[in-house]
């Protein structure tokens, strides 16, 4: 059983630009995929509208019923949300981690148009490790 | 989804010993999306108008649950985003966090929703809410001069609220 289902990267406009399935049962097509980042954009941008104190910068973690999900947001508005089994630890750092992977790899890769959908190869290697193999490795970190 | 027990009020599930009020307001909606029941002890902003602001809790809390119930990773057959869904139906949440508040949510099978607004370092409150539901039972739903769909002016029901709240840590 994966402790991580899945994991999303959307653009500062709402648009998915990477997205990775682990093994969740019923994989998404990409239809359902697109609509259902776009979705999570609005959600993000709407609960700051509702906090009650100044400064809110978004759901940071969302506890349903048979998973959590956990967001990050860039300074320059990128989110990169994972799906994992309900009370999974560490993945903050995790989302960290991913997101130091696409500064390396896909920002400083010459051939990548911001803002749209990724193809890095060394991204995609990388990442890979972070999420499997190197999990307990990373859990110390 | 879990059927609330009994109708006598169980004692209050956390220990009274706040220093602060932790809790930001309370939100009660029905299954229609009226607005039944809206109180707030500390809420130092506010962008929106009370109207505004309930839609757009009620909206928000909505595309959650339908978010939820299509991202939901252990069931292969979710139907289409969005398809609407019974209380109790597919895969729901209980709250969410951000850097300011936590929001905890639980729908009744009645379709009532309730809504706290609280500190982000609280604790799991779903016993809490059971609770205040509880309060709605033994004060709303049983006072013979509330009507069903109209905004709750129970008095008990508010003091009772005010003070449970200020136990929640």
């Amino acid at each position: 059983m994966a402790a991580i289902y899945s994991l999303y990267i959307i653009n500062k406009s709402g648009g998915l630009i990477f997205y990775k399935d682990y093994g969740s049962a019923g994989r998404m097509d990409t239809n359902d995929s697109l609509r259902v980042a776009s979705l999570w954009h609005s959600m993000h941008a709407i609960s700051q509208q509702l906090s009650p104190i100044s400064g809110c910068s978004g759901t940071e973690l969302l506890e349903a019923d048979t998973f959590d999900l956990h967001c990050f947001q860039s300074l320059t508005g990128t989110k990169f949300f994972v799906v994992c089994e309900p009370g999974t630890l560490h993945m903050e750092g995790l989302l960290k981690y991913i997101y130091e992977l696409y500064t390396d790899y896909v920002l400083k890769n010459p051939f990548y148009e911001m803002e749209m959908p990724i193809r890095c190869e060394l991204f995609d290697i990388n990442l890979v490790q972070a999420v499997q193999k190197d999990r307990v490795a990373l859990l110390g970190r | 989804m879990q059927f609330f027990g009994g109708s006598e009020i169980s004692p209050s599930p956390t220990v009274p010993t706040a220093t602060g009020n932790n809790v930001n307001m309370m939100y009660i909606f029905n299954r229609n999306g009226v607005c039944l029941f809206y109180r707030e002890w500390n809420r130092p902003l506010r962008t929106l108008n009370p109207q505004q602001d309930h839609k757009l809790m009620f909206g928000l809390l909505f595309s959650l649950k339908s978010f939820t119930a299509k991202m939901d990773p252990t069931s292969a057959d979710k139907g289409n985003l969005g398809v609407p869904q019974l209380p109790g139906q597919g895969c729901s949440f209980h709250s969410f966090r951000t850097n300011t508040y936590k929001l905890s949510f639980t729908e009744t099978p009645s379709g009532i929703k309730i809504i706290l607004v609280t500190h982000p370092r609280t604790g799991d409150l779903r016993d809490s809410l059971k609770y205040i539901y509880n309060l709605y039972v033994e004060y709303v739903v049983k006072n013979p001069l509330y009507s069903p769909g109209t905004p709750i002016r129970c008095e008990l029901f508010s003091t009772s609220l005010d003070q449970y709240v200020r136990t929640i840590l």
